[in-house]
This record gives C-alpha cells, sequence and structure tokens, in this order.
C-alpha cells in the first residue's frame, strides 16, 4: 500500500489523542477505509499492540512476531519512541472494536475468524454488513459456519426498519430455531416491530423460554454433580480419617489446603525454570501433594494422635488446635494473601453441550474425583495393605493377634487419608483461592458428607456428597444460597434423627466395638 | 451409637473449641516479638488493631505494615513533637469481641495516643464502646455502608456517596446499562449499599422488574448457579451490568467462574468494590479484562507522591511486586491528618486532636489534597478503573473534584434529613428537619 498522507492517516493519527471519543472516531473510520492496513490496526486494537506517541501523533503496530510497523503506511520501524504508550480501550470500545473486526474478518480465509465473526455480527447487527454477510453466505462450504452467517443475515434483517414482513418472519424463524439465551436476548430485545412480526417474535420467545426452562432442569443437575464432585473430593480423605479409622480429625481441610500450596509451588517451579511443561503441571502436583500431605498426616497420627485414641474431646481439641498451627504456619511461610494458581489450557473455558455450558475445570474435576475414588476403593479391596486397614478398623485385638502391626497400619492409614486430602487440594486449587483459609470452607461439609453417607462407608460417601450437590443445586434457584444452605443442613438434622447412622449403616457386631 | 455421639460432639464442642482458639491465639500474641516494649516517655505511642491471623488476615496484615511504615517515614523525619513515634500491635485474629478487649488493652495498658485499625464494620462497631468509654481515637480505612458518625471515630476510607453511587451512575451513562443485578455477601456492608442503591436506582426510573438482588455466604465458591442466573438475567435485550458487594476470598472463584463459563465485560461488565490490587494478586486476570472496580485510589495512577509512595513502600517491605491499594491510601491520609492535627495543637490529648482534627488537610496520593469534615468523614476523588492483564487497573473516568463523604445517606427513608456536625452542632446525627440531635426520630 503506497504511503499517501491523506484522510486514512489522519484517522490513524486520532489513536494518539488517548481520548476514548477520539478513538472510537478513528476505529469507525479506519474501517470504513477499505484500507488493506484496517484489519491489522483494528486486531492490534484489540490485542493491546496497537500503541502511540503522543507527541509525534504517530501509531505503530507490534506483530505478533515481535516486529514493529508505523500504522499508518505499513513501513517497518526498528523500535517503539521512548514515550510510545498501548492505545486504551473501554467496554463500549471493546464491543466497537469487536463490531468493526468482525465486519472486516466476515472473508478471512480462516474458519475460526470466520465463525467469530458472524457471531459478532449477530450481536451488533450491523445494518450496512448485510451485503458482506450475504456474500459469505453464499461462498460458505464449512456447514457450522454457513448456520452462523445464517444467523446473522436474520439478526441484520430483523433490525432493518425496510425489510419485507415476509423476510422479518424468516429471519425470525432462523433466530427461533437457534434458540440459545442470546437468540432470546435478541429478540426480547427488537423494539418496534410490524404486528405481524412482533406477535412470531412473541411466539418464538415463549417457545425458546419454555425450552431453556427444561434445559435448565439438566443444568441444575449437572451443577448438582459438580458440586457433589467437590463435596466427594473434600470428604474422601475424612471418609478414612474419620469414617473408618473414627478420628475426628479438624485438621482434615489443613491437608486439602497443603495440598493446594504444593500445586502452586509445583507451578512456581515450572514457571521459573520449566515454561513448557506449565499443562502437566496438575499431573506433576499430584503426586507429590499425595507424598507432603500424607507426610506430615503419619507425623501427626505418630506424635499426637496415637496418644488419643479412643478419647474424641481430646483428639477434637487437639487436631482443632492443630489446624490452627497449621494455617499460621502456611501465613508466614506464603504470605496472608491468596497465591496465584493458574489453570493449564486443557481445564480452561467451557463447551455448550445442547443448552447448556459444561466448564472444562468442572468436568476434569469430576472425572478426577471418581478416579480417585475408584483407586481407593480398589486398593482397599485388593491390596495387602488395604486387607490389613480394614482388619485392624474391624477388630483390632484380633487384627493384632494375626500377626498385623496394627500401630503401623494406623500410622499408615491416616497417612493415606491425608494424602487423598492432598490430592484434593491440588484439584480445589483450580476452582477457589490458595490461601490459609482454604481448609476452612471445606471442614464442615466434609463432616456433613460423612456423617450424612454413614460412617465407615465409602459408597456412602459417595452417594451422600452428590445427594447433597444436587439437592443444594435444586433448592438454590428457588430458596437462594443462603437458605438454600440452611435448608439442607436442617434436612441433615431430621435425617439424622430418622438414620442416626446415616444413608448406609455399617451392621453387625463390629460397629458397636 | 458411635456416630450419633461423635455427631453430637462435633456440634457441641465448637463453641468451646472457639474458645480454646482464642486463647491460643491470645498467648501467641502476647510472645509475638511485636508485644510492646516497656513505656519510655520520650515516645508517642501508636496502637495498629488489625487482625493478623484468621480469615481477615489476608486483608489486614497488609494495613499493619503500611502503618509500620508510615510511623518509619514520619520517624525517620524527626517523629511527632520532637518524640519518635513507637508502634504497638495487637493481633485480634479475625475475633470480634477479641477486637473490643485488644482496643481496651491498647489505651489502657498501652496508653496509647491513637488507633488505627479495623477492617470489617462489626469489628468496628465492637470496638465502638470502647472508644468512646476511655475517651480515644480510632481512625477507620476501609469503605463501608455509612449511616454513622461517632466523635471518636475517623472515618477515611470511602462512604457509599463516594464510591457505590458514582460507579452506578458511570454505568449507567457510558456503558448505558438498563438492567441491574446486585450481587453481594450477606452481611451489613452489602445489604445497606444494596439498599441504598435499590432505592437510587428507583429514583432514576429503573423498575423492579430490571433489579436482580443475590446474596451468597461467606466464603462462598461454588458460584455456577448464579453464575448462569446473571446469563440469564442479562438476556432479556437490555443491557446488563452486576453491582458487586462480593467481600473479599469469593470473589476469586466468582471471577473464575465468569471467565469459565465465557461472560465477558463487553457483555455484562462487573463493577466492583471490594475488589482491588491486593485481591487480583491471587488470579490470572486475562479472562477479566475490563471488569470494573470504583475505589478512591488506583495504584496505576501516575502522580509523583503516588510514584514516591509505591517506590519506598516496595523498598521498605523488600518486595518489588508488593502492590499498594485504596485502604492503604485511606491510612496514609488518616495518619497523616493526625500528624498535622497533633502538631497544631502541640499535644496528645485526644480532646484537643479529636477537635483539631475537622478541617485538617492531607495529601492524597492521587494529586490532590483531602480534607477531613465535621462529621469525620474525608473528601475522595472517586475513580472507575478497568481491569488490565497484568492484575493492575486502568482509570477510564473520574469525578471532575473530589467529593465531600455523606455520613448519612440521602437515598434512604430513615436517614435522609441527618447529618454528622462533630464542630457546630456536636452530635452524630443531626435531624435538620426538626433541628434536634439525636437520630430520624427526634
Amino acid at each position: 500500500m503506497p504511503a499517501l498522507a491523506g484522510p486514512f492517516e489522519d484517522s490513524v493519527a486520532k489513536f494518539a489523542n488517548d481520548e476514548f471519543s477520539d478513538t472510537e472516531a478513528a476505529i469507525g473510520e479506519v474501517a470504513a477505509s477499505g484500507n488493506a492496513l484496517a484489519s491489522p490496526i483494528i486486531s492490534a486494537l484489540q490485542d493491546g499492540r496497537l500503541s502511540a506517541d503522543p507527541d509525534s501523533k504517530k501509531v505503530f503496530i507490534t506483530q505478533a512476531d515481535g516486529k514493529i510497523v508505523d500504522a499508518a503506511t505499513g513501513a517497518a520501524v526498528d523500535k517503539l519512541p521512548d514515550n510510545a504508550a498501548a492505545v486504551r480501550l473501554n467496554n463500549r470500545l471493546r464491543r466497537t472494536v469487536e463490531a468493526a473486526l468482525g465486519g472486516l474478518t466476515l472473508l478471512s480465509p480462516d474458519p475460526a475468524k470466520r465463525l467469530a465473526a458472524a457471531q459478532s455480527v449477530f450481536k451488533s447487527h450491523e445494518e450496512n454488513l448485510l451485503p458482506t454477510v450475504e456474500g459469505a453466505l453464499a461462498k460458505e462450504s464449512v456447514k457450522s459456519i454457513k448456520q452462523a452467517f445464517a444467523e446473522a443475515r436474520a439478526a441484520i434483517i430483523l433490525f432493518k426498519s425496510d425489510a419485507s414482513d415476509s423476510d422479518k418472519l424468516d429471519a425470525v424463524a432462523v433466530v427461533k430455531a437457534r434458540g440459545d439465551q442470546e437468540a432470546l436476548a435478541l429478540l426480547t430485545g427488537l423494539g418496534d416491530q410490524p404486528p405481524v412480526v412482533a406477535k412470531a417474535a412473541a411466539a418464538a420467545v415463549t417457545s425458546i423460554q419454555s425450552n431453556l426452562a427444561m434445559w435448565s432442569m439438566v443444568q441444575n443437575a449437572w451443577y448438582g454433580l459438580s458440586l457433589g464432585s467437590v463435596l466427594l473430593l473434600a470428604a474422601i480423605g475424612l471418609a478414612i480419617t474419620f469414617g473408618v479409622m473414627g478420628v475426628i480429625n479438624m485438621a482434615h481441610g489443613e491437608m486439602v489446603m497443603l495440598g493446594a500450596y504444593t500445586t502452586f509451588v509445583v507451578q512456581e517451579v515450572i514457571r521459573t525454570r520449566y515454561p513448557a511443561l506449565f499443562d502437566y503441571s496438575l499431573l506433576i502436583a499430584v503426586p507429590l501433594a499425595f507424598l507432603v500431605a500424607g507426610f506430615i498426616g503419619v507425623l501427626i497420627e505418630r506424635t499426637i494422635i496415637r496418644f488419643l485414641y479412643g478419647r474424641p474431646l481430646e483428639t477434637l481439641l487437639a487436631t482443632w488446635g492443630l489446624s490452627l498451627v497449621l494455617q499460621q504456619a502456611v501465613r508466614t511461610a506464603f504470605g496472608p494473601t491468596n497465591r496465584e494458581v493458574g489453570n493449564p489450557s486443557w481445564m480452561s473455558g467451557a463447551f455448550e453441550l445442547g443448552q447448556i455450558t459444561i466448564t472444562y475445570n468442572r468436568l476434569w474435576i469430576l472425572c478426577f474425583t471418581l478416579a480417585v475414588f475408584a483407586i481407593l476403593l480398589a486398593m482397599l479391596r485388593y491390596t495387602a495393605l488395604g486387607l490389613e486397614m480394614r482388619a485392624v478398623t474391624q477388630n483390632r485385638r484380633m487384627a493384632a493377634s494375626m500377626g498385623i502391626a496394627t500401630s503401623r497400619v494406623d500410622a499408615l492409614t491416616f497417612g493415606l487419608g491425608s494424602g487423598i486430602a492432598g490430592i484434593a487440594g491440588v484439584a480445589l486449587s483450580q476452582i477457589d483461592n490458595v490461601s490459609p483459609n482454604l481448609g476452612q470452607s471445606y471442614i464442615i461439609d466434609s463432616f456433613m458428607v460423612v456423617v450424612f453417607g454413614g460412617v465407615g462407608n465409602l459408597w456412602g460417601t459417595l452417594v451422600g456428597a452428590f445427594t447433597l450437590g444436587i439437592a443444594n443445586k435444586f433448592l438454590e434457584p428457588v430458596a437462594g444460597a443462603v437458605l438454600g444452605k440452611i435448608a439442607i443442613l436442617v434436612l441433615i438434622i431430621l435425617f439424622i434423627q430418622k438414620r442416626p447412622r446415616g444413608l448406609f449403616a455399617l451392621k453387625g457386631w463390629a460397629v458397636e466395638a | 451409637m458411635l456416630t450419633q455421639l461423635t455427631h453430637k460432639i462435633t456440634t457441641m464442642t465448637r463453641r468451646r473449641a472457639l474458645a480454646a482458639t482464642a486463647g491460643l491465639v491470645l498467648g501467641l500474641a502476647a510472645s509475638s516479638p511485636f508485644a510492646p516494649a516497656q513505656a519510655a516517655d520520650d515516645t508517642i505511642k501508636v496502637g495498629i488493631l488489625h487482625s493478623l491471623s484468621g480469615t481477615m488476615a489476608i486483608s489486614e496484615t497488609t494495613l499493619k505494615d503500611t502503618i509500620l511504615f508510615l510511623i518509619d517515614e514520619q520517624n525517620k523525619k524527626g517523629g511527632v513533637l520532637g518524640k519518635k513515634l513507637e508502634a504497638v500491635v495487637v493481633d485480634p485474629a479475625s475475633n470480634w469481641p477479641l477486637f473490643a478487649e485488644k482496643a481496651r488493652e491498647l489505651i489502657t495498658k498501652d496508653k496509647v495516643a491513637v488507633v488505627f485499625g479495623c477492617w470489617t464494620s462489626v469489628s468496628r462497631k465492637s470496638v465502638l464502646p470502647v472508644f468512646k468509654e476511655l475517651n480515644n481515637i480510632l481512625f477507620y480505612p476501609v469503605q463501608y455502608e455509612g449511616e454513622e458518625s461517632e466523635r471518636n471515630v475517623f472515618y477515611t476510607g470511602a462512604a457509599p456517596n463516594q464510591q457505590a453511587i458514582p460507579a452506578v451512575d458511570y454505568l449507567m451513562k457510558e456503558e448505558k446499562v438498563k438492567r441491574w443485578v446486585l450481587a453481594g455477601t450477606d452481611y451489613v456492608y452489602p445489604r445497606t449499599t444494596n439498599k441504598i442503591l435499590e432505592a437510587y436506582l428507583k429514583s432514576k426510573g429503573v423498575a423492579q422488574d430490571d433489579i436482580m438482588i443475590n446474596y451468597t455466604p461467606f466464603g462462598h465458591s461454588d458460584w455456577q448457579t448464579i453464575v448462569a442466573d446473571i446469563k440469564k438475567f442479562g438476556s432479556a435485550g437490555k443491557k446488563t451490568a452486576v453491582v458487586s458487594t462480593i467481600n473479599g476470598d469469593a470473589n476469586v472463584p466468582f471471577y473464575k467462574e465468569l471467565g469459565n463459563q465465557g461472560i465477558k465485560a463487553t457483555d455484562i461488565p462487573v463493577v466492583a468494590f471490594s475488589v482491588g490490587e491486593e485481591e487480583l494478586a491471587g488470579i490470572d486476570t486475562k479472562p477479566l479484562l475490563g471488569h470494573l472496580a470504583a475505589w478512591n485510589y488506583f495504584e496505576s495512577i501516575k502522580t509523583p507522591a503516588n510514584e514516591k509512595f509505591i517506590k519506598e513502600w516496595q523498598a521498605y517491605t523488600k518486595n518489588p511486586k508488593r502492590v499498594t491499594n485504596d485502604p492503604m491510601e485511606a491510612h496514609y491520609i488518616g495518619f497523616n491528618m493526625w500528624v498535622k492535627a497533633v502538631e497544631k495543637v502541640k499535644s496528645t490529648d485526644p480532646d484537643k486532636v479529636i477537635d483539631a482534627l475537622p478541617g485538617t488537610e492531607a495529601p492524597n496520593l492521587t494529586g490532590g489534597t483531602s480534607k477531613m469534615l465535621p462529621n469525620h468523614h474525608i473528601t475522595k476523588p472517586v475513580f472507575i478503573g478497568e481491569i488490565k492483564g497484568n492484575g493492575q487497573f486502568d482509570v477510564v473516568w473520574k469525578t471532575p473534584g473530589l467529593v465531600a463523604g455523606d455520613a448519612w445517606s440521602k437515598e434512604l427513608e430513615g436517614s435522609k434529613d441527618l447529618i454528622g456536625d462533630w464542630v457546630g452542632k456536636k452530635c452524630g446525627n443531626y435531624n435538620t428537619k426538626t433541628n434536634k440531635c439525636g437520630g430520624q426520630g427526634s
């Protein structure tokens, strides 16, 4: 593109004024210019790669490969002037940029960009883009993108004042077929329409709403499963230390916290030394968190808890005190503020399933929880240590007479429960704060799950966690988060009156021992 | 029977366990290196009443460091009235009754001249009677719900009209927001602020149907339902925004869920009153680009005073990444006002200092001069910042001048006629309708 001083250059220079209104004008003028640099300029603006020198009024693009060009002429520049600063945006401008970029990339060779462009046109329904959209629609070969273009076209027609009624009715049908919340937003925000179109739109709104209401049940069920998996993950370690061993372990939450901090340390090391491994950081953190929390668990059992077996009150107070000591120790070592634990790329974002959004981090946590549960179950059932653990908890004296070192098994069982709590910390670091208080928010829920499910029964913990999760999520939209939580507590209290041993009570003489 | 018994024990002994905790923490505090040294007559003692352990330590520890830093700087300049300042740090451990106990200890045992402290409103309310009874001074540095003006307390954080109302104005004018979600944690600050905002929005012609109010428990971490509800509420064809009074820790999972469910600031912006640089330090802010916060100070504001403050603060804490935030600036202003007032009356006697403080001016860090008002609140500029990818804020709007803090909200039926005036009327709840002291009913 030859460098000619002209209206395009004047428009670009407006970016250097550091006034939102000037930037907005510049975006509109540049997008309408038809200049080949328009698309690079606006995408650089969106990514924060467009900088301007307020003195010389020159504007520069930093390209993805680090090279710098003059935005008005496309000529290469050695380096940015010292006082050049990134052109600032606010939300209104970001919307303008998205809409402008949508118009500019409708014919992009990259399918992902075309899809994004079609979706942004659907939202902005910019009237003068209609010919471009129709051209793109005719040329498009990918089915899903073609659909998106058709929807974008429909959105424009609905807002076009001089479109014919029959075109508008067709458009309503297309948007109705899309059927999601954005379609709903578009149809409810139509404004003045001819009566026949308004009627069709109202009917479409009702139909979408009832469809969405059905999907919201599915969504609640999914949220319930997801909350249940978090509850299960937090409680599963406690199901061992409290459920199987009978130790009221108030420091259980702190084991979860230690696992989360292990994840933080692992990520810090990876960030500074091996940035390429970041996506594997959680896989590396899981065994380490198990070892760290498990080791501290064994240490606690050997130094404190073994002297307190059979004295629940003392155990409770000692572990509660211990939990405070651990919290303060972490606070001293890492500081009181939250620590940043990043989501690996495979745990970020979401996908749409029908009309519900499923976030990857929740999905992975659900899978992970079930895997941990299955491994734990298999371990208790099929390994020698598992056999010894069950023997010791069922009849300690008999197990001892059979040559099992019961105190060693006690230590290992407590270590196992703590280690699993540590693993839970790795997963929870993905959805919650990593702060010294992390464990506190899970301790009550964990006890609730174990007691409700039936002490000493891992399957009870599983069913208990998912029941509580789903019940909570179906109550929350009706009663609100605060009342929902209270209602769950009341229900559990009533349930425990009726069935003191929880959902799945252990039967037989072992219980009385 | 075992399960029933243990279940009873878990619930029954929680109170005992809490008491034991308090004892434990007390013991820790007494043996900490900050324990007061033997009284020395050539120093002026300054009490610091911020939680260093428990849930609030996350926010309050920084404020303790801030006052220690300010005292250090003042001592380098020669102290006050020719005497060095001496910090007395206590740890109320996020335990509200312990705040009152520790305040009493600071005033009676350590004989401090002034106290800088508290974060939550409930902790402030719990120490109030102590400060009244023993007649001492408290500087309170956090934005709060207002509806209070006490002789012994100086409020250097924002009142609702210095934070919440300008933020809503911004969204109405700049973002053309027509539909509002008021989301908060379930306690006094969000409830009162949302009451004020609801009245304000209605006075601007917003219909009841266009306001959704939602409360969540402290430390709420499962935001899936609420974020989906917000998404649904926002799909009614009108521009929607969320005004968040969600407190502390709960913000991180809230923002993570927003990012994961793909709600961008360009669709539904969230403006927060409790999210600052310190809170953002714990999250990857790239998905949050463009969400907003309203404060009276941002670290990113470029003024010589602010740059100097940040440089000295990072040198003092020996941490080049340590951020600064709004309540820190409030302490900076409050501390300097107290120093000026003491130097003016040449005494640390609380009665003299309380009378000297209204009218005292001190520079803020954003290039202006804040003034203590007769209602014991201060004048402050209001900024709206958008979250940037690096955990800082980009100021997109500010009030043309300084805004005077209202102790009593003009939007609420129960307080619209009240003013606080400790200079002329000597009263914190003077009724301008009946010309009497004693609140709305008098």
